[in-house]
């Protein structure tokens, strides 16, 4: 077992009471608690396998929103009344909330984002612009979503920094004794993600981290496929920052978070400048406010934090035991059923893998296969998923992707099979 | 099975599986490239033109079912019209697939290409018909860029 995947499971799973086990969440009694599977899609029965790109919503996170609008919606960090007040520490908590979520040590070290691109966006903007100049190098994979290539290129062409990618083998992993061979003497960035959107690997972060740490290097964790699925310590992983989505988590998208270490978000410059990220301004000074108010410039997405703190909540009371020993059963059994229709080639066949099943279906293109398969309401995703090199390294237009999520059962997996026989009787004859 | 038949029709299968006019650019044609960032389809269209007249048309590359088969069926529609009428084409094309114009008038000069008449019920598909279109004009206007279906 790597020492990225031991990260994951190491952190308390000693949930609260009532604790939910993988044969009950493979019974499916949680999708009582997720009302949009009750909806039909072309006249068939939703099922929802597109999990990877967004997560359906609990009622108590919806629930969670309604109650903030209805009765706590008021500005934070301003008023002196009651409101206020309340919606400011409804949004505190939810940042509290997430610090427990994720491990972090303090509640300062967690900043609201839009999302885990505007994460790694900040990172790169303050962190990366004050510290990587001409000739220094960032190191990223060949597994990269690009929100976690992108704003590195960008600085590549403000500043002149070199961008290195560690490559992947056929399976979709990376090879430690390569990585360990890009980091230089003038690497000032390591920025991986911890599970791929397309492929599904789990990487070793917590080695990797490791191995930056022991050159002195700083490393970024895209976290974005691996929160809401697993445990995550960010601690225990000692990365010095870790971006994620609350989308991708079963909370609403527009909300997100940078954990970033208390002693590096303190030195770094402002992101964006505005109100809640002062102290206080004159026309001839700014003097900027602490962290993590300093990066969160403007009034932010307060009830997406509150329904991100609700997700949190969802996922510490469904368990972390049980959603990942049944997020692995969907995948063995997808890998298993999928694998066996004739003309599929599997992509991302990674040793540690998410609950993510990517895959081409000789003679009909994903595109096709995602129409068909909608008709049956079978919502899978078509496309490169934001990793064109991905795609690239594979020699593949585009992949579909089935992901999976607490809700999924193996009868999804049926459906998602028979639809593939479908989709062969049609192009494959 | 009936509503996938009604975009899949046998037509649009068969020029998916063995387009027509496939080829690489041959000697004196005007070619531009074509992309779909949606899906990451590629395609070249190649442009032969005699006096106004569309000599020859032929394309390249890689797609779904239905921007191959709207590629092939392009290519043989063309062949012989006037740039005038690949324009109105082109346009009665874009009406039907939309599902916006008058479908009389539109379906009356497609002759064919009345087959994509399904894709209308398939907003996220239009881009994959008119792909090839997007390009075949960009071939004509000696286009540098890569046409795009943003």
């Amino acid at each position: 077992m790597s020492q990225g995947e031991t990260s994951l499971k190491q952190a308390s799973q000693s949930g609260p009471r009532g604790c939910n086990t993988a044969a009950a969440l493979a019974g499916g009694r949680i999708r009582e608690q997720f009302p949009i599977l009750e909806t039909t899609v072309h006249g068939k029965p939703l099922i929802y396998m597109d999990s990877a790109a967004t997560t359906q919503k609990p009622q108590r996170v919806i629930d969670a929103i309604v109650r903030h609008f209805t009765h706590r919606c008021s500005n934070v960090h301003r008023g002196v009344h009651k409101l206020s007040q309340l919606a400011t520490e409804s949004y505190e908590s939810a940042r509290e909330t997430v610090r427990r979520g994720i491990g972090a040590a303090e509640s300062q070290e967690i900043i609201f984002t839009r999302g885990t691109t505007e994460a790694i966006n900040l990172v790169a903007q303050t962190f990366g612009r004050q510290r990587i100049g001409e000739g220094d190098e960032v190191l990223i994979t060949a597994m990269e979503h690009h929100s976690n290539i992108v704003p590195w290129q960008m600085l590549r062409d403000e500043k002149g920094i070199v961008l290195k990618v560690v490559p992947i083998n056929d399976r979709g992993d990376i090879d430690l004794n390569d990585y360990e061979a890009l980091l230089s003497d003038r690497t000032r960035m390591v920025s991986i993600a911890l599970i791929s959107n397309a492929l599904g690997t789990i990487n070793p972060v917590k080695e990797m981290v490791r191995l930056a740490h022991a050159r002195n290097i700083p490393v970024l964790v895209d976290g974005a496929q691996a929160v809401g699925h697993d445990v995550v310590d960010v601690q225990d992983l000692d990365c010095d920052f870790f971006a994620l989505s609350g989308h991708k988590m079963y909370a609403p998208s527009g909300i997100g978070a940078l954990y970033g270490k208390a002693d590096l978000l303190d030195e770094m410059p402002p992101y964006q400048g505005g109100g809640d990220m002062i102290a206080t301004v004159t026309f001839d000074k700014t003097v900027y406010n602490g962290i993590p108010h300093r990066f969160e410039a403007g009034t932010p997405n307060i009830v997406g934090a509150v329904g991100m703190g609700a997700a949190f909540d969802f996922l510490q009371e469904t368990c972390f035991e049980a959603i990942t020993a049944h997020e692995h059963d969907l995948l063995t059994y997808a890998t298993e059923q999928v694998g066996a229709v004739p003309g599929i080639r599997l992509i991302g066949t990674a040793k540690k893998k998410a609950a993510v099943l990517s895959f081409m279906l000789e003679g009909a293109h994903p595109h096709d296969v995602g129409t068909i398969l909608d008709l049956d309401g079978i919502a899978v995703r078509a496309g490169h998923h934001c990793a064109q090199p991905v795609m690239d390294r594979f020699g593949v237009p585009a992949t579909v992707r089935a992901s999976f999520a607490v809700y999924n059962l193996r009868s999804d997996i049926d459906a998602l099979v028979q639809g593939l026989h479908k989709v062969r009787e049609v192009f494959c004859k | 099975m009936s509503e996938f038949r009604e975009l899949y029709q046998e037509v649009i299968l068969d020029h998916g599986k063995n387009p027509r006019n496939f080829r690489e650019a041959a000697e004196g044609e005007r070619t531009a490239y074509g992309h779909n960032p949606l899906c990451g389809d590629k395609i070249q269209v190649h442009v032969a033109m005699d006096h106004g007249v569309i000599e020859n048309v032929a394309f390249h590359g890689q797609g779904c079912a239905i921007s191959t088969a709207s590629a092939s069926m392009m290519t043989q529609t063309l062949k012989g019209k006037t740039l005038e009428a690949a324009e109105t084409m082109f346009q009665s094309f874009h009406n039907l697939i939309t599902g916006t114009g008058d479908p009389e008038t539109d379906l009356a000069g497609l002759g064919k290409l009345a087959v994509f008449a399904g894709v209308r019920e398939f907003p996220v598909r239009v881009k994959c018909a008119t792909l090839a279109w997007h390009t075949f004009k960009a071939a004509l206007t000696h286009s540098e860029e890569p046409a795009s279906t943003e």
